[in-house]
């Protein structure tokens, strides 16, 4: 009865899907360690919650709303409870696998988007405004973009984007809606005062790297099929992370004397998020033109732009993931091949203007949404709840005001 | 000359320093430390944040000045960290016989600045 369904194909989704997992822990580490002591675990908690709750809302209704038939801007319900989500393929999405495997799969994509926000209000939100927030904005935001561009009869699907494993979905997604916050919720108390440091480093390289581990089945998992795409989209994976590294390394050493760790993974992040919408459609050279373009273009607008405009985007969830998740999307219109994935279509670079106007329409399409749906259901839960915490509750810590715990004893 | 001691909540760090400044009142030394007070740290609430367990978390502060801004001082300091509730800290004044810059071998009020 299960003929179709390959073994290899669904143990590497199975494995993708737990990789993918380990990067909402991954992140809260790379965050944690660069918020001040006194929010280490609030930040901690805002990335395990996400992974609770979202988790939930998934197999209520989120998966439902993102990819069962409906019409061109949202799924519909039929699959409420994952109803009729069984353990045979739905072809329309992957032939080789279980339906099951293919939504817990991207489950995982759903849960750590919300959570990447986490960088713009880190240290400032009160914990219950936060988890209606990321609910309503999975609800209201994620789904309906996974939609557009991922589920069948999407508009954007059907337009003809490409989009390996989120750069609009995930990234541009969660960039904007991170700008939209930080300016929103305004800065931290002390931000104009003195520069506020990181509290512990090396667990955000810990979770840098966790997040590098995990992108393998992010990106590599997004062929849904363990074949040579999956094989492209790992080797593109790790060159563009690791040049995007590299990259940002140099840029830190010439400009600001020193190479540095923060600006290491920082580097790292970026490339890895650049090449997240072009891993299954573009080779080795493209990998190296973005990776570099992306910590570039990162860099710029952590360094530079953060500073014209001073919005206090506290970890740069915007100026790393929403800049360089849209530099990826217009570039794999430009460096698409189909000698690399003949399903999917050329780039500009390959003589195919047409694509690189998809990518473009489905960036500003995504940018326009996630910014005007951000707002307002922050707005709404302002209104009623309030989003943030007393200006008491920030000098004292959000560890102990929201949590009434500790990450760092001082004796004992 | 004086030195004036003093223990505060931590999260009025950021209030004492600003008021400092305003009195012109720039040398200071931080420190994080645990203790207690009258509620022998058994149990401690501010604003709703309770607080168990023997000691707490304080700061303290160390700042030497000559006579003219000893009431400067203990004034930035009030100003900077009462709450109004218990466990504000405590203000602590001592004699100073001596003070000497290590750069220049400056000593006394001179040095002090």
């Amino acid at each position: 009865m299960y003929a179709k369904i390959d073994s290899g194909d669904t143990a590497w989704v199975l494995i993708s899907a737990a990789l993918v997992m380990l990067m909402t822990p991954g992140l809260a580490f790379f965050y944690g360690g660069l918020v001040r002591r006194k929010n280490y675990l609030s930040v901690l908690m805002q990335c395990f919650i996400a992974l609770a709750a979202l988790s939930i809302q998934w197999v209520i209704f989120g998966y439902s709303l993102s990819f069962a038939p409906g019409n061109s801007f949202i799924g519909g319900l039929q699959w409420f409870g994952l109803k009729g989500v069984g353990l045979e393929p739905y072809a329309a999405y992957s032939a080789t696998i279980p339906h099951q495997a293919f939504m817990i799969f991207q489950a995982m994509f759903a849960i750590i988007t919300p959570a990447l926000i986490i960088g713009a209000f880190a240290e400032r939100m009160k914990f219950s405004a936060y988890l209606v927030f990321i609910l309503l904005w999975a609800t209201f935001v994620y789904d309906p973009i996974a939609h557009w561009v991922w589920g069948s009869g999407g508009w954007l699907r059907n337009m003809g984007v490409m989009d390996f494993a989120g750069g609009t979905v995930v990234h541009i997604n969660a960039g904007i809606a991170a700008l939209v916050t930080a300016l929103i919720i305004g800065k931290r108390t002390c931000y104009d005062k003195y520069a506020i440091a990181p509290h512990n480093l090396p667990f955000s390289v810990l979770g840098a790297a966790l997040l590098w581990f995990g992108w393998f089945g992010f990106n590599a998992g997004s062929a849904l099929a363990a074949n040579g795409i999956a094989v492209n989209a790992f080797v593109v994976t790790n060159t563009a992370g690791a040049v995007a590294a590299l990259t940002w390394a140099l840029i830190d050493w010439k400009l600001n004397g020193n190479p540095t760790m923060l600006g290491t993974i920082s580097g790292a992040v970026a490339g890895l998020a650049a090449i997240t919408p072009a891993a299954g459609f573009v080779g080795i050279g493209a990998a190296l033109i973005i990776g570099i373009a992306a910590s570039i273009f990162c860099f710029i607008a952590v360094s530079f732009v953060k500073r014209t405009f001073h919005y206090d985007d506290s970890l740069d969830a915007f100026g790393v993931h929403g800049i360089s998740g849209f530099w990826g999307t217009l570039a794999t219109g430009l460096f698409a091949s189909k000698a690399i994935n003949q399903a999917g279509a050329d780039g500009l670079l390959a003589g195919n203007s047409k694509q690189f106007f998809v990518q473009l329409i489905a960036a500003v399409a995504t940018v326009a949404y996630a910014f005007i749906g951000t707002y307002i259901i922050y707005k709404l839960i302002d209104a009623v709840i309030g989003v943030r915490a007393t200006e008491e509750d920030e000098a004292i810590g959000l560890d102990l005001a929201e949590h009434n715990e500790r990450a760092y004893t001082m004796l004992e | 000359m004086k030195l004036i001691i003093a223990i505060i909540q931590p999260h009025r760090l950021e209030q004492v320093k600003e008021e400092l400044y305003k009195e012109e009142v720039n040398l200071i030394t931080v420190s994080e430390v645990l203790g207690h007070g009258r509620q022998k740290g058994v149990t401690e609430v501010y604003r709703g944040v309770r607080e168990t367990g023997n000691l707490l978390r304080k700061v303290r502060l160390e700042i030497a000045v000559n006579e003219n801004f000893v009431e400067r001082t203990i004034k930035a300091i009030m100003t900077g960290a009462k709450t109004g509730q218990t466990g504000d800290g405590k203000i602590f004044v001592i004699d100073l016989p001596e003070c000497i810059r290590i750069r220049t071998g400056e000593r006394g009020g001179e040095a002090i600045g």
